[in-house]
């Protein structure tokens, strides 16, 4: 029996940026700012960033941009491949990824606090290599991906530019694609941490002054290129357009769903109730919304709205507060974050 | 002039090209693991193809062509369903080529030799890391909007320049619409379904990868094989402008290393320069020359190419 819409969504006026997005994964960022009606959002349009956010009176807007740091040797013009706000207990820092090195930088992206450059030598010849895949983890921790597959741990102290490395995870031999952190709360024995790569392999991992893998979610034979975890559950979306759902304590499938036509290029879920927001290159975002059913404990997804964005590869989804009331989205090529609230 | 020249002409002109094209050395080159091309070195070297042989071209002329090929790529990439359906767009387009040479054994066997290249490189890719060469190209192709009068008559691209992407037509995976849930034991408890405005439908068979075959794949196929006009048009150009003045700014220490792997590639080149005797011919792109000359002057600044020149030898 085919549901139609449980709930409806419309579109508001969209936020203008300075330069257009690319087609990377994840390509959205938002920071919930409390006590400000609007967030402030970023999007990566190639070799630069661009950051955009409400004025503190809500009649403006601010434009920033941020460029992909060259490193030593300047032989070409690097490319930033994901930007990502990491809030932590004690700050907020702004991280943006290239082909050369991790950027992290002040919550305005007024001043950069640390840059970390790739080893190249510990890549193989003829491969790229650019580190992608940002979360904040354990409070203290920013984990950042590479494209040999390493997860690098940095440590990140309350203030100033001490960041050091304190581990690095080699689990994935695929580059990394995305990493989430446990937005809700984890059940007893469940990571909080998830790891994504270019095969599909999940890793759940439990963070600490020692991160431990505790489960390997092997890969079907699909990228998974945006990757969620909210209640113990893990939200994978798909090279396939599939979104699956598994338990993060033991890593077994919960759910099988043909979300998209092509493959999804972002996930995002609300953490307080648990809605879960798809977007990919057929140009749709769906929402749906996750639970779990009072008996039994099984996870169970039901589909609330489908959104199609006309002739947009949508690159990047993100709610816009916690319940999952409103999202923003972008596209492939164009200037704009599209911005869509419940009616 | 364009109708003084005979068929005799036209094969002349096509063999001059495909043959430098395919060129062991050029290709060589092309196939050594390497950054993308700034737009200013694709078109040198678009440019000196396109002089390969005895026709020429003014600027006006050259800039439409590159715009209009650039503009079809960029469709053609951006509207493969699967990112390994780029190489199925590389094999149409190689298809072609073979049979505009199909009378000349020589000039078949080094599109041949490149093919079979291709498929060594490219065949044993995975998934992940097509789209991550299809997201590269895009991003070249980022804030092209020239609108095309055969895109635009055939409903792929909008009048603000951008592609149309259709929400109808085959997958390229069985996605029928459900959700599955399942215990712990693995045992699917619940199926529901959904619906989209979208209409999908599984497609029939996948494309060949071989040598010959059937691609299946429309995309990269002869956009011309029923003769129409061609144009371009220059208004509703990008409005970020600030982003493309930043890319034509370029520190000298990325010129110079440019200009070094252009030297290398185009060196690989063998251009035929007309000799005395020889009547080259000029193409002209426009209806006439006047409009032609009225083009090159009225081009907006931000979509100029700034071809830069080389003379290289080995």
């Amino acid at each position: 029996m085919a549901a139609a819409d449980t709930e409806m969504y419309r579109k508001e006026k969209s936020l203008q940026l300075r330069s257009s997005s690319a087609a990377l994964y994840n390509n959205l960022s938002v920071l919930r700012r409390p006590g400000r009606p609007l967030a402030c959002c970023c999007a990566v349009h190639g070799p630069g960033l661009s950051l955009v956010s409400a004025d503190a009176d809500g009649t403006g807007f601010s434009h920033r941009q941020l460029q992909a740091k060259e490193g030593s040797m300047a032989l070409s013009a690097s490319l930033l491949t994901q930007a990502a706000w990491c809030v932590l207990p004690s700050r907020v820092l702004l991280v943006l990824t290239s082909q050369k090195g991790i950027q992290m930088y002040e919550s305005d992206g007024s001043i950069m606090v640390y840059w970390h450059a790739l080893d190249v030598t510990e890549h193989p010849p003829a491969q790229a290599v650019f580190a992608r895949g940002i979360a904040a983890a354990g409070g203290r921790f920013i984990c950042v991906g590479t494209s040999s597959g390493l997860v690098l741990v940095f440590d990140i102290p309350p203030k100033g530019t001490n960041i050091t490395v304190s581990e690095v995870l080699e689990q994935h031999h695929d580059a990394i694609t995305d990493i989430a952190a446990e937005l809700g709360q984890a059940p007893d024995g469940a990571g909080d941490l998830v790891t994504a790569d270019d095969a599909g392999t999940l890793c759940v991992w439990s963070t600490g002054e020692e991160f431990a893998l505790l489960i390997k979610i092997p890969a079907f034979g699909c990228t998974c290129s945006s990757v969620k975890l909210w209640n113990g559950i893990v939200a994978a979306g798909y090279g396939n357009g599939q979104i699956r759902l598994y338990e993060a304590a033991t890593g077994l499938l919960s759910a099988e769903v043909n979300a998209h036509a092509r493959w999804i290029y972002a996930l995002d879920v609300a953490p307080q109730t648990g809605k879960l927001l798809s977007g990919a290159e057929d140009s749709f975002v769906h929402v749906w919304k996750l639970s779990r059913d009072p008996d039994t404990g099984d996870v169970e997804i039901e589909h609330c709205h489908a959104e199609c964005v006309t002739d947009t590869q949508v690159c990047g989804a993100r709610f816009c507060d916690p319940e999952g009331n409103s999202f923003a989205v972008t596209g492939y090529d164009l200037s704009e974050i599209f911005r869509y609230s419940r009616a | 002039r364009v109708d003084e020249w005979t068929d005799v002409d036209r094969k002349r002109v096509m063999n001059d090209i495909i043959t430098t094209m395919f060129n062991k050395k050029f290709m060589e080159e092309l196939f050594k693991p390497q950054e993308l091309y700034s737009k200013k070195a694709l078109r040198t070297v678009y440019d000196r193809l396109a002089h390969a042989s005895i026709m020429r071209l003014n600027q006006a002329s050259m800039d439409k062509l590159y715009d209009l090929m650039t503009m079809a790529f960029k469709y053609q990439v951006l509207l493969c369903p699967r990112p390994k359906d780029i190489l199925l767009v590389t094999f149409n387009h190689l298809d072609a080529i073979k049979d505009f040479v199909h009378d000349s054994p020589g000039i078949l066997n080094q599109v041949d030799e490149t093919f079979r290249q291709l498929i060594e490189t490219y065949s044993c890719l995975s998934a992940g890391e097509f789209q991550l060469i299809r997201q590269t190209l895009l991003i070249f192709f980022q804030d092209m909007h020239i609108r095309v009068s055969i895109f635009l008559k055939d409903k792929v691209q909008n009048s603000n320049g951008r592609f149309v992407l259709p929400i109808s037509g085959p997958v390229p995976w069985d996605n029928d619409l459900f959700l599955r849930m399942f215990n712990r034991n693995g045992d699917e408890v619940k199926r529901t379904e959904f619906t989209t405005d979208g209409n999908y439908v599984t497609p029939q068979r996948e494309g060949s990868f071989e040598l010959y075959g059937d691609r299946v794949l429309k995309l990269g196929t002869n956009m011309y094989s029923v003769s129409r006009p061609v144009e371009t048009h220059m208004s509703g150009s990008s409005k970020n402008v600030a982003s493309r003045a930043k890319e034509n700014i370029a520190p000298n220490p990325l010129a110079k290393e440019e200009l070094n792997f252009l030297a290398r590639l185009l060196g690989g080149l063998e251009i035929k320069e007309p000799g005395g005797s020889e009547t080259g011919f000029r193409l002209n792109l426009f209806t006439t020359d006047d409009e032609e000359e009225h083009a090159a002057l009225t081009r907006p600044e931000e979509l100029s190419y700034k071809v830069i020149n080389i003379e290289a030898t080995q």
